[in-house]
């Protein structure tokens, strides 16, 4: 081979590696062996740090991958499936959404402002690298319970950093969910949904093709940040290191991700690159290996050629280093004039660092990395190898030995004599504090923002993509209640839950995107949390129609070794044909009958009722009857679309789902969003909080329209009370009060729960 | 007389509202256009808007860099020559760092980003966002900042206050502005910046149209062919 | 000359301060009882080259005036230490 690797003088590029630091780096024997493999002799230290993050269990899904294959992933409308930056699903009219969602938890775990910032900022590079203009953002937030100072501090920062970025950014963040519990206070989790909507004919793929084109870098200047992170955060466990871990920290600049948006949007509407990736977890290393290896290509890369921001860097800092803001941009020798002006007017710097070459004359397209154009060859790999050739464990999958003991635990009944008062409000909780420091009108699409609806409802349409009369429904949602004592069926009931809530705006579910949540992949128990749950997920996805475009697997979610709860996060997208009025919101009018809809309650196991108040984790989940449920769902979307067109029926008031803190929360939601009481009976006690199978609750003046309607769809309907008054009481069978509580008091509740804690500026420790 | 009537949206690289204002005017059947902030002929429009975002990612302070921009000279001439110029929120900072309007926006007094709609009262018509809207009409508009706590001197405020140029009023403070202050007028009423967005409220569909008669106060007030002789109009 | 500047950027007397407020409020909570008086300003760094101590200072005021500051709300203090010759 051509100027082959050296591994002579001082220069730690070109140091001999010592034996052993593979470990360091967190490879095992085996691994260091694959690459030796791969490589046919030892690797220089470029090579050895590329593989690390490249072969990281967050870069390379090693554990999970196998079993990802199981997920449904088509549909008439699916565009681009799992595999790409991001899904792409057709949505009529020429137009698409991009859509992904992704974990950013351990990099919050140590800096939240940080770690939540840079977490926006990688999941919107993943979306317009797909030529999409980012649209909307949520955020899955699972901290500790809000009693702790830590977890006060953590959840206040990451708010903080979701808001700083996406707001400064331009990027609308329109709905998320927030779960607190004691099983994330060393370990909190940010997943980060982010949807764009682009032209078909605008799709661009992240493959560099054109032997002699070149590659440019766009954007920020290469730092330390971040070096070696990707492995040593994203793939070793926590153990209360935070402080000695600060100075890998990646620094968020929105700022300069608005000019990147801006000038790479430009760059793709007007064809002037041939192919584009950001540049995420593994830097330079990633999208250099990654694009050589989808055009079939070899590159060439002159490390000298990128812009950095600090001086001597080595070579293994430069191809590893996690700055952000970077795109990489294929583009050919006659366009780069003309794409360098474009980002002068946006004041993007680009810089060609390298070329595409055809492949060797073994027909293998190879990465070769020099210190300088000509110079020495520091680093010379398969460019497929860095993805295709990463390990894929099978490892070891074992049920709980107590599972069936645990199942067998008979699940908790109500006191029917009881009050139940204080039990809910304890549940309640008022999210605005969160989604009041976020941007969520920006572009004039949102019809129904966060809080005021099942799912948030924008408009589809963006800068430059003229509004056509269709929306956009969009629910983030996860319980990890429910898959703690049994993600299968957890998992199941949580794809249910977030289809309904779509529904419930009247919208058909086109996709989901997923981000898998877990602890050390290296324990029998979390493999099998790990796929019960995407086999829960794939039952629910192929029963309910919904293909999944996308995912992101987030393992070795632990502190001090104990694994978290498992978190399976979706968000699934939902079209809405007709969007000329908006859907009714969350609340009902004086004098509405309120109509619960769906199969009866189940048991109060996995409840939060069940976990918070009564701490009792074990217990059957009552499972989801997944075609009784199409069912439930097919005929709320058609009964919310009546009142989204121009001439909306009038029938609906208002519609809520009935699943998290189960019957009693959901009245109590809607009568403080309404200012308005109710009276309702539950047909046993345990109904007030009993959250599954999810159901919808409606408020209408015709409830026998709805009788009606629910009877042609199959779909079980029974009036539970009615609206009007300045209480919520709730009465069983019997005839006994089981809560009674002033619509002031539920609004207290509400506020003490969540901003209450937060209201004051939160202490580190 | 012929004039132009067309507005200019002023762009910085970091502003974000600026496809929503051309929008709403749009909608109001007016023309608009962006103009980037390198631009410094604007030569073409009747009125100038500078929208919401973050000019220069607003680290140092909100609308500190982008008065050197060249559209911002060009912009300084066309006020001082009586035409309708409007900032909204981020706008509302550049045009007091640019000593086109008094005072200073600080942190919300709650030290978070607020983002919600909020009652606003109209205070006074001299102004070419106003001039249609009656003095104590109310308002639901949409507020979105971080820095939206307006300060100013004791004399700043009594002259603001005895000039009718305080424009906008916060029913329910939510941000600790002095003298619930929204919005604010120049002497002559052809300058107006406001922490609101008038232009997220467009649409019924979108939770308010309450913006509307703001936006086509403005629109009047440039096919009128400025705001100076309409503003003394209406001090008259 | 080379110089090491330090501005320091202050919320003028009498004007709201509600960062300072909000960690005002917050120490007691923690512990520390007295706190009075909080202001919360900022402080950039950076190197000059110029002529003199007088020449630095005097530009140093101009940036103050032109950016780095807002006269409505904030007041800067101006610090100089001559670190080297210019090379």
């Amino acid at each position: 081979m051509t100027g082959s690797p050296q591994s002579a003088g001082s220069d730690p590029d070109r140091a001999v590696v010592p034996v052993g630091t593979h470990r360091a780096l967190g490879l095992t024997d085996e691994e260091y062996a694959g690459i030796e493999r791969v490589l046919g002799r030892k690797p220089t230290a470029v090579e050895l740090s590329m593989y690390a993050v490249m072969w990281s269990e967050h870069c390379s899904y090693k554990s999970s991958r196998a079993h990802l294959s199981r997920l449904p992933t088509e549909g008439p409308q699916v565009i681009l499936g799992p595999g790409e930056n991001a899904g792409v699903v057709d949505v009529g009219d020429g137009l698409a959404i991009a859509l992904r969602i992704e974990s950013h938890n351990h990099p919050s775990a140590i800096e939240p402002y940080q770690g939540a910032a840079t977490g926006v900022g990688g999941i919107l590079r993943d979306i317009f690298t797909m030529g999409a203009r980012p649209i909307a953002l949520m955020d899955g937030l699972f901290v500790g319970t809000l009693d702790d100072a830590r977890s006060r501090y953590l959840l206040d920062g990451i708010v903080r950093g979701v808001a700083g970025y996406g707001n400064s950014v331009g990027v609308p963040t329109i709905g998320g969910q927030i779960t607190t519990a004691p099983g994330y206070r060393g370990n909190p989790l940010v997943n980060v949904f982010c949807l764009g909507l682009l032209r078909r004919e605008h799709l661009v793929l992240a493959a560099a093709s054109g032997a002699g084109n070149l590659v440019v870098l766009l954007g920020s200047r290469t730092g330390r940040d971040g070096i070696g992170g990707v492995s040593v955060l994203a793939s070793s466990e926590f153990a209360g290191e935070g402080a000695a871990k600060r100075p890998s920290v990646q620094v968020a600049d929105p700022y300069e991700e608005k000019r990147l948006i801006e000038a790479c949007l430009e760059l793709l509407s007007a064809g002037l690159v041939v192919g584009i990736q950001d540049l995420g977890g593994a830097g330079l290393a990633c999208a250099t290996s990654e694009t050589a290896a989808k055009g079939g290509m070899s590159m060439e890369v002159d490390l000298s050629a990128v812009p950095r921001r600090e001086p001597a860097m080595s070579g293994v800092e430069v191809m590893t280093s996690e700055s952000q803001e970077r795109m990489l941009a294929v583009v050919t020798p006659e366009n780069f004039a003309t794409v360098r002006a474009v980002c002068e007017r946006f004041e993007v710097e680009a810089a060609v660092i390298g070329t595409v070459a055809e492949p060797d004359p073994d027909g293998v397209g190879r990465l070769r990395i020099r210190d300088e154009v000509g110079g020495a060859v520091l680093g010379e790999m398969p460019a497929a190898s860095l993805a295709d050739d990463a390990p894929r464990y099978r490892r070891p999958i074992a049920e709980p030995g107590d599972l069936a003991a645990r199942r067998a635990v008979r699940a908790a009944r109500l006191d029917p004599a009881g009050r139940h008062d204080d039990a809910l409000l304890a549940m309640l909780v008022d999210p605005a504090w969160i989604y009041r420091q976020y941007d969520h009108q920006l572009f004039l699409n949102t019809v129904r923002g966060p809080g005021e609806a099942d799912a948030a409802v924008l408009r589809l349409a963006a800068p430059g993509i003229a509004w056509q009369g269709k929306g956009l429904a969009l629910s983030c949602d996860a319980n990890p209640g429910w898959c703690a004592i049994d993600p299968r069926a957890g998992t199941a009931a949580t794809v249910a839950e977030s289809v309904l809530n779509v529904a419930c705006t009247g919208a058909r579910p086109l996709a989901l995107v997923n981000c898998l949540n877990f602890g050390n992949p290296e324990h029998p128990e979390v493999m099998w949390q790990l796929t019960e749950a995407i086999e829960g997920m794939s039952e629910a996805c192929e029963a309910l129609g919904v293909p999944v475009v996308g995912g992101n697997v987030s393992l070795y979610n632990a502190s001090d070794g104990a694994d978290i709860e498992p978190t399976p996060v979706v968000a699934v997208a939902g079209l809405i044909e007709q969007l000329a009025s908006p859907p009714p919101a969350i609340g009902w009018q004086n004098g509405d009958t309120l109509v619960l809809l769906g199969e009866a309650a189940g048991s109060l196991a996995g409840s939060r009722y069940a976990r918070d108040v009564l701490g009792e984790r074990d217990g059957s989940l009552s499972p989801v009857d997944l075609a009784a449920h199409l069912r439930l769902c097919n005929l709320v979307a058609e009964l919310v679309a009546a009142e989204c067109s121009a001439e909306p029926a009038g029938v609906l008031h208002g519609v809520h789902d009935v699943a998290d803190g189960g019957l009693a929360v959901a009245l109590a939601e809607v009568a403080w969003r309404s200012g308005s009481g109710a009276s309702a009976e539950v047909a046993r006690p345990e109904e007030l909080f009993a959250e599954l199978p999810p159901r919808a609750m409606i408020a209408t003046a015709d409830p026998t329209a709805i009788e009606h309607a629910a009877a042609d769809h199959g779909v079980a309907a029974r009036i539970i009370g009615r609206a009007g008054g300045g209480r919520l009481a709730v009465s069983g069978p019997d005839g006994a009060i089981l809560v009674d509580a002033p619509l002031a008091a539920l609004g207290e509740a509400m506020t003490a729960n969540l901003a209450g804690r937060l209201d004051i500026a939160p202490s580190a420790h | 007389m012929t004039h132009e009537t067309t507005v200019g949206v002023l762009c910085f690289p970091g502003s974000n509202c600026e496809h929503d204002v051309v929008a709403a005017l749009e909608g109001l059947g007016a023309p608009a256009r962006i103009v980037w902030h390198s631009d410094s002929d604007l030569s073409g429009f009747g009125g100038l808007v500078v929208p919401g975002g973050f000019a220069h990612g607003d680290y140092l302070r909100p609308g500190a860099i982008a008065r050197f921009s060249p559209a911002m000279d060009a912009l300084r001439d066309f006020a001082e020559r009586g035409g309708p110029v409007l900032g909204i929120c981020n706008g509302f900072q550049v045009l007091t760092e640019a000593g086109l309007l008094p005072g200073a926006l600080m942190r919300n007094a709650g030290m978070r980003f607020i983002c919600t709609t909020v009652e606003c009262e109209v205070a006074s018509s001299s102004s070419v966002l106003t001039a249609a809207v009656p003095a104590g009409t109310v308002l639901r508009l949409p507020v979105n900042h971080y820095e939206g706590n307006y300060t100013c001197s004791a004399g700043d405020l009594a002259e603001l206050e005895q000039n009718g140029q305080v424009v906008l009023r916060y029913r329910d403070n939510p941000n600790g502005s002095t003298g619930d202050i929204a919005g604010i007028a120049n002497r002559t009423g052809n300058v107006v910046g406001l922490m609101p967005h008038p232009e997220r409220a467009s649409s019924a569909l979108l939770g308010s149209a309450d913006g509307l008669p703001l936006l086509q106060s403005f629109v009047d007030a440039i096919a009128r062919g400025g705001g100076a002789s309409q503003a003394s109009r209406v001090a008259s | 000359m080379i110089f090491s500047v330090a501005v320091e950027i202050r919320p003028l007397e009498g004007i709201a301060n509600p960062e300072g407020l909000t960690i005002e409020r917050a120490l007691p909570a923690l512990g520390f009882s007295g706190v009075r008086e909080v202001r919360v300003g900022k402080l950039l760094r950076f190197e000059l080259e110029a002529a003199d101590e007088h020449h630095a200072r005097h530009e140093v005021e101009q940036m103050c005036e032109h950016l780095l500051a807002n006269p409505v709300i904030e007041r800067a203090d101006i610090r100089l230490e001559a670190i080297g010759a210019t090379k």
